[in-house]
């Protein structure tokens, strides 16, 4: 049964000019940067955001607390926010940005005051227009308010931050690869090691990136305390969260919810959310966690929304925290297609296997969905999704082994791996009647 | 007008003084030569190599990098059109054919007036509303059929000036604050331009 | 010797499938294994570069905390006690499976791709590889083969995006031209629209890349691996000395490949290099002896015109004296051979009028007897001073060391010059002096004083002390070379006299033509004898058997020119030498030929000079002969011979024991052997470097002289030679000592310039108008329009537009060219290219002026 609590990342959303200094002040804004910078140390708000144990919402689930303190003491070192936001049918990000952009920006600061950054890069999607716009907006609005900018609310903290647009490439949502994009090259992700931007980032520098519903956390953390946060959820699952919830639910949106205390089936479901699946027809499968996730059916529904429970038990993934309901009308050949092909066209084309073996992967499931698949291509695909990432099966394992530089040469696989896992009956039928059955 | 001309450099000037290296300023700087010209003429980008210290070269490989560039002419309206799995299970490649039989071209071409380039794209995080499109990427969500027609009328007709700028405009508001050095280029003249190159 | 036992902090042990081995601290696991006999396959892989891991070809098991993971060996680094394995069936799968994705796209033409045969992916797939294709999908296509410039051209669909070009490109040539285009499966090689892959490094990208995606235009379909045969030598284009493989298909050369040496090229070769072997197999090479008869030359047997050549100078000889012949050129023979000439002209022909630069280089002991450095101490030094020419366009591969050190902060480069060269945006200064006055600067450089605020050359005070704190740390290394053809290098010289007072200041000499240190250290020059030694100092030693040589030190070929052209002095042998080209007042050396009574040339073309011969003996060039050369670092190292000279042309030493025996005297060679034995007998810069060592696999890379071991002192003899020579009853006779330079004396001022005129400025361009590039078609394309380049402030003084036609006169011409605005050219000069063959600036210089101006006019 869904538990409700009050909104954290959401609380202004809806309040009349959400998106413009005078709402975002009605609703209390900027306080905790007032706070952080005028009574706390840098310290003192790591401390309560590692009390707080807020995961990253990009999609890797990394404690912030930790990647701040495992920063490289060097000067100087740089803040990014990944406003990159590609995933398929993740919107969350989107919906802050254009509604809630002043949240982020002072979300932004005090983590640039905590960690020490001297100067503060916020990019964001190209394709996000109004988002770019509203968060230019904001900041001029925030520096007049002596948000940012020198000598911030009589502090002797500093900060320039910098909106910096994207220009149409998902895979500049990897961090890596955002801070070679930032730096303004192809956006190819970085070979590792290094390992992490904390070590060596933004021009060489140690640089974090934090993703922007993370941001939009930390002021409310710096409010109320990080334990009164860690108080939400379980321990190993803290907070709320945002899920985009999509498909062939009655009510798609964005919803916040407390982790581990709920369940994809409150997502899907429950009236205030997804409010069920529409036409009255039945939930098919369900991928719980972006495209790159190994898919589940309607037996996982009552699994709770704690990582380690969709990553152990499940074999998958929360990821981007985008669900995607698909319901028996599904052509599941045509859906995982459409989601190789999405990766096919978004690799950046530095890995081999990634580059030749998406657009590979892309040709044989179309083909299958078009009537001209063959006995042999289902063998095939598994080979083929075996030479991106080794040992790949069904059901799933989490996490994949890579072949490759970054994480999405292992997320071509699980749409293919999960249908033919699930379906595999729908591919024979494909290739026996040479077409669609649904058409 | 191919190079920056004096409405851009300006902008292009403050951009690059953001950033502690100016190749950080490519994409920005490519999106108001985009805004400017509609697309990335070689004397734009030519251009933009000389800002910011690169060969030409480097800034075309990058460029084309990214799918909001074109290097080729587009139409004055770029309507993108989602297919991925959220619109795809909402209508998507219908909305998609129908938009290509209304307008008369398949995606990636544009009228023979020049008015609409009719493209499909991957997700643009719009899932909520699907099937959805993006005209000069301002969003419309829940498009039916009908809904399509009516808007390509509103857009001929003039009716969403103030909601879809000219193709290429990223963002309306500029920047008023920040860096000093930003701050500084901001207020002083337009550099010298070859007076040939302004048209 | 017993090795001392490695020390466990100097190596890290790993475990290879089973086996220890120990591996350098930083490097990776491909470079470790390999060295320990186990191969890792790799496509993107290139030990020069920064390694990208992207063909993915290169994945083995690295143990880490949660096992055995597939990892590419090309950039996990080794770690003590790390475990790896190579062989295993994962490994095996993960490597054929990136080796099928490569496949899926890549045509199916190996019987009619150049690389077929030598390619790694068809390698790789015969070793490696499944059988039948699995892919039954279209490939990709691409319009078929494009040109990235006029060497180079690329066949997208063989591409497999392994990024070596590209990065090339950028991290070594510094050349970011090409670049990949695109994204994911559609991305492409390519240049900006219509702005060719014009740098002088194209060629390495076509030699680097693992399929034959990149051809050269030159070698296109005209040989296939199989059929060619090879032999490992050194580039002769420049005084680099690059090692090469050279290539031969039939009696043809074909092609030449960079090989790594690590202390000279890195496997790097320029254009110029790599391709003006087109003019070895060029139709018009001399192929036969030639003597004047009337207007004609005509072909005569060796035997004709030996005989002529030796009555001609024998007759000089008797009516004017010993000091009525000189010798000009040598820079392009071989050690052996300029060894030879040498013996021919001082012992027999009696003359010390010998020289081997032609007024582009520097007083012989500024370049033989400061102490020196080698390529690898520069790109290590706390700073490297360039005093020298555009490296870029003179010694492209010092270019390319030079700029890596820069770029990686190894090293910092302080610049003189007159004019903006490559390395300017690679230097931590840049000090752009007026034309003749470099000694000026370099002692406020060194010394400081002067006005403390005043300009000195030019150069302002503040930027003066920039670069002084620059070179503070002292240990500076000097490029040394002419940085302008159109100021004296007397005054070069005397600055780096100057310099050489810095203390730990060692000297790189940069003089350009191939062999022109070996030949100045084999005493083609005047007032030396072999192995860097005076005339004055090594006349006992070289008397004793040599007899008598020379009283007095010689003309340099300035000298030897302007005597000539007064008609005081009777005959001139041009040793593969074009003065009327390639001597910086081409006029004089025009006079000085037509006012020689008697002219012999030793050349491979007949040339503006060698036409004008009374006899012309025509020469073996590199690749047709073996021998060695030696570097600008004194590094000696070997030729190869790959094909046979054309018609009867002989090795150049060949030709002086044949003349030398006409003339009645005998040089006592009888094979490249002999002679090596007399140089390293003989020669102190060369004691100790025997046949044996040089031909040692040790020696691959060459060998610096002298060698460390070598006694510069004198030192008692004890073979038979000594001992025969202590039997005729005279005192031993000591080795003499190698010379030092002394700093010339401060020269007057240099006049002032008016204010009408601009102080000329040249240096050469890669491409010009030498007889290498004018007979190799491939490059013969690419020698470009000589264009004026001058500061905006004097343009714009002088009210003229960038882009527009002017009159350019001097003294000794006038010519109508394009001026160009250059920032890069300091205020009261003007910068022209000297050899290109429309607008040379070698028309407009006087050699006896210190320094030359000229005038602007609009036409
Ligand atoms: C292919 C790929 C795409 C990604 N896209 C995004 C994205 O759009 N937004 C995001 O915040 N993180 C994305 N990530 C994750 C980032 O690399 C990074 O982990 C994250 O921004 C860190 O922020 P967090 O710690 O606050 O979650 C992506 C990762 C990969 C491999
Ligand atoms: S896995 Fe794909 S997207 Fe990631 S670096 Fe490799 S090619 Fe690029
Ligand atoms: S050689 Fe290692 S990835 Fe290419």
């Amino acid at each position: 049964m869904a538990t409700t609590v009050a909104p954290i990342v959401t609380a202004h959303i809806g309040t009349p000019d959400s998106h413009t200094l005078r709402g975002y002040l009605a609703s209390g804004g900027y306080e905790a940067l007032r706070k952080a910078v005028t009574t706390m140390t840098r310290e003192e708000v790591q401390t309560e955001v590692d009390t707080a144990n807020l995961l990253g919402r990009g999609g890797a689930g990394f404690p912030a607390g930790r990647k701040w303190s495992m920063l490289r003491k060097a000067d100087p070192t740089y803040l990014v926010v990944n406003g990159d936001e590609s995933e398929p049918a993740t919107f969350k990000d989107h919906m802050l940005l254009e509604e809630d952009p002043h949240q982020i920006i002072e979300g932004t600061i005090i983590t640039a005051y905590a960690i020490g950054a001297a100067q503060a890069f916020i990019y964001v999607r190209g394709e996000f227009a109004l988002g770019i716009e509203r968060m230019t907006q904001a900041l001029n609005e925030a520096y007049g308010h002596g948000a940012a900018g020198n000598r911030i609310f009589g502090s002797d903290f500093s900060l320039d931050v910098v909106i910096h647009p994207g220009a149409g490439a998902y895979i500049c949502g990897d961090e890596t690869a955002l801070l070679e994009s930032l730096e303004g090259k192809r956006g190819f992700p970085r070979i590792k090691p290094p390992y992490f931007p904390a070590v060596m980032g933004l021009y060489g520098a140690p640089t974090i990136v934090n993703n922007v519903e993370t941001m939009s956390n930390i002021p409310w953390i710096v409010v109320n305390g990080g334990a009164a946060f860690a108080a939400l959820g379980e321990p190993q699952a803290t907070g709320t969260r945002l899920f985009a919830v999509s498909g062939h639910v009655k009510k798609p949106g964005n919803y916040e919810v407390e982790l581990a205390k709920n369940t994809f089936r409150d997502l899907i479901y429950d009236p205030r959310f997804g409010a069920g699946i529409r036409n009255g027809a039945e939930l098919k499968a369900f991928i719980p966690g972006g495209a790159s996730s190994f898919w589940f059916g309607p037996d996982r529904l009552d699994m709770a929304l704690d990582e380690t429970k969709v990553k152990g038990e499940g074999g998958s993934m929360m990821g981007s925290g985008s669900i995607i309901a698909m319901d028996s009308s599904t052509c599941m050949v045509r859906a995982a297609w459409r989601l190789v092909r999405f990766f096919s066209r978004e690799s950046c084309g530095q890995c081999t296997p990634c580059r030749e073996g998406s657009s590979w992967l892309d040709k044989i499931m179309y083909r299958i969905e078009a009537g001209d698949g063959r006995p042999d291509d289902l063998d095939l695909l598994m080979d083929v999704c075996d030479n991106i990432s080794p040992g790949v099966q069904w059901p799933s394992r989490w996490p994949p082994n890579m072949t490759t530089i970054c994480p999405l040469g292992p997320s071509i696989p699980p749409p293919i791996v999960s249908a033919l896992g699930m379906f595999r009956d729908e591919f024979l039928t494909h290739i026996k009647d040479g077409a669609c059955p649904y058409g | 007008m191919s190079r920056l001309g004096p409405d851009f450099l300006p902008r292009a000037i403050a951009t690059i003084a953001l950033y502690p290296e100016p190749r950080s300023a490519m994409l920005p700087i490519l999106h108001l030569v985009q805004e400017q010209n509609g697309f990335l003429t070689e004397e734009g980008m030519a251009h933009v190599a000389e800002l910011l210290g690169l060969s030409q070269a480097e800034v075309y490989g990058t460029a084309t990098f990214y799918d909001m560039f074109f290097t080729h002419p587009v139409g004055n309206y770029l309507v993108s059109v989602c297919t991925n799995i959220a619109c795809l299970l909402n209508g998507g490649y219908e909305l998609l054919e129908h938009a290509e039989q209304s307008l008369g071209v398949k995606a990636g071409g544009t009228t023979p007036d020049g008015q609409f380039t009719v493209e499909e794209v991957e997700c643009i995080g719009l899932c909520g509303n699907a099937p959805c499109l993006t005209v000069n990427w301002r969003f419309f969500g829940d498009v039916t059929n009908e809904g399509f027609d009516s808007l390509v009328g509103d857009l001929t007709a003039g009716r969403l000036a103030e909601t879809v700028p000219p193709h290429g405009t990223l963002c309306r508001v500029r920047r008023t604050v920040g860096l000093e050095a930003a701050a500084a280029v901001e207020s002083t003249s337009v550099p010298e331009l070859e007076s040939g190159e302004r048209s | 010797m017993a090795d001392a036992p490695e020390t466990s902090t100097d190596t890290v042990s790993i475990t290879v499938d089973g086996k220890v081995i120990a591996a350098q601290p930083g490097e990776m696991i491909i470079a470790a294994a390999e060295r320990n006999g186990v191969y890792i396959p790799r496509f993107c892989y290139h030990p020069r570069m920064r390694p990208v891991g992207m063909c993915r070809m290169c994945l083995v098991q690295v143990k880490g905390p949660r096992g055995f993971a597939l990892s590419p060996a090309c950039y996990v680094a080794v770690a003590e006690g790390q475990e790896v394995v190579t062989d295993s069936p994962e490994v095996k799968k993960a490597q054929d499976g990136v080796l099928e994705f490569l496949l899926v796209n890549h045509p199916l033409d190996c019987p009619v791709c150049d690389k077929g045969g030598e390619c790694p992916l068809q390698d790789q797939t015969l070793t490696f590889g499944p059988g039948e294709t699995r892919f039954v999908e279209e490939k990709r296509h691409w319009a078929k083969p494009i040109n990235l410039s006029d060497l180079v051209l690329l066949d997208r669909e063989r591409c497999i995006q392994c990024d070596r070009c590209t990065r090339f490109a950028d991290e070594v040539a510094g050349d970011p031209l090409i670049e990949f285009v695109g994204r994911g499966a559609s991305i492409e090689v390519n240049t900006f629209p219509d702005l060719p892959f014009s740098s002088y490094f194209s060629g390495n990208t076509v030699q680097i890349c693992p399929v034959g995606a990149l051809t050269a235009t030159p070698y296109r379909f005209k040989a296939r691996p199989w059929d060619l045969e090879q032999v490992e030598s050194t580039c002769t284009s420049c005084a680099v000395g690059c090692r090469v493989a050279v290539q031969s298909s039939g009696a043809k050369l074909t092609r030449y490949l960079g090989v790594d040496a690590d202390p000279v090229n890195h496997g790097w070769l320029c254009d110029r290099g790599r391709f003006d072997f087109e003019a070895v197999n060029s139709d018009e090479r001399v192929t036969a002896p030639l003597v004047r008869k009337g207007d004609e030359l005509i072909e005569a047997s060796w035997g004709e015109a030996l005989a002529a050549a030796a009555k001609g100078l024998a007759d000089v000889t008797k009516l004017h004296g010993k000091g009525s012949v000189a010798v000009i050129g040598g820079a392009r023979l071989p050690n052996e051979d300029a060894f030879a000439w040498a013996k021919l002209a001082k012992v027999v022909l009696g003359t010390d009028h010998v020289d081997c630069q032609l007024g582009d280089g520097l007083p012989a002991a500024a370049v033989l007897g400061l102490p020196r450095a080698t390529i690898d101490d520069a790109c290590r030094a706390p700073v490297v001073i360039l005093l020298g020419p555009d490296l870029k366009e003179e010694l492209p591969v010092l270019y390319l060391r030079l700029r890596a050190a820069a770029v990686d902060g190894k090293t910092k480069i302080v610049e003189l010059t007159p004019h903006s060269t490559g390395l300017t945006r690679y230097a931590a200064a840049s000090l752009g002096y007026r034309p003749g006055e470099v000694a000026l600067l370099a002692r406020a450089l060194v010394e400081g004083g002067g006005g403390e605020d005043a300009d000195v050359a030019g150069v302002s005070a503040a930027a003066i002390a920039a670069a002084r704190e620059l070179i503070s740390a002292g240990n500076a290394v000097v490029v040394l070379g002419r940085p302008s053809l159109a100021e004296y290098g007397s005054s070069v010289a005397e600055a780096a006299g100057v310099l050489a007072r810095l203390p730990g200041a060692r000297f790189l000499p940069a003089l350009r033509r191939a062999n022109v240190h070996g030949a100045l250290d084999m005493g083609l020059a005047p007032g030396v004898l072999p192995g860097r030694v005076a005339l004055a100092d090594g006349r006992d030693w070289f008397g004793r058997e040599w007899g008598a040589l020379p009283a007095e030190p010689g003309l340099d070929t300035l000298g030897i020119l302007t005597t000539a052209a007064d008609g005081r002095l009777q005959a001139l042998i041009l040793l593969g030498a074009d003065p009327a080209n390639d001597f910086p007042d081409r006029q004089l050396a025009r006079r000085a030929i037509a006012g020689a009574g008697f002219v012999v040339a030793v050349d491979t073309f007949l040339t503006d000079s060698s036409r004008h011969a009374d006899v012309v003996l025509p020469a073996a060039t590199y690749a047709e002969r073996a021998g060695t050369t030696t570097n600008l670092e004194g590094r000696v190292s070997r030729l190869g011979q790959k094909v046979t000279p054309p018609g009867v042309a002989w090795p150049d030493w060949m030709i002086a024991s044949e003349l030398a025996v006409r003339l009645g005297g005998d040089l006592g060679f009888d094979s490249l052997e002999s002679i090596w034995a007399e140089i390293e007998r003989l020669a102190p810069s060369h004691a100790g470097l025997t046949t044996a060592t040089l031909s040692a696999r040790a020696s691959r890379d060459g060998v610096v002289t002298p060698l460390p071991a070598a006694p510069t002192e004198a030192t008692a003899d004890t073979d038979d030679e000594a001992a025969g020579a202590d039997a005729t009853g005279e005192a031993p006779v000591n080795r003499p000592a190698l010379l030092s330079f002394a700093a010339p004396e401060r020269a007057g001022d240099v006049p002032a310039l008016d204010s009408y005129s601009l102080r000329l400025v040249t240096g050469h361009k890669l491409y010009d108008s030498a007889t290498s590039v004018r007979r190799s078609p491939s490059l013969a394309g690419l020698v470009a329009k000589g264009k004026l380049r001058v500061n905006p402030y004097d343009l714009d003084r002088l009210g003229l537009t960038t882009g527009g036609r002017i009159r350019l006169q001097a003294p000794r011409a006038t010519m109508v060219l394009e001026v160009v605005a250059d920032a890069g050219v300091p205020r009261g000069s003007a910068s022209l290219p000297f050899n290109l063959p429309s607008e040379p600036a070698a028309d407009l210089i006087d050699g006896s002026l210190a320094v030359n101006d000229v005038r602007i006019e609009t036409t």
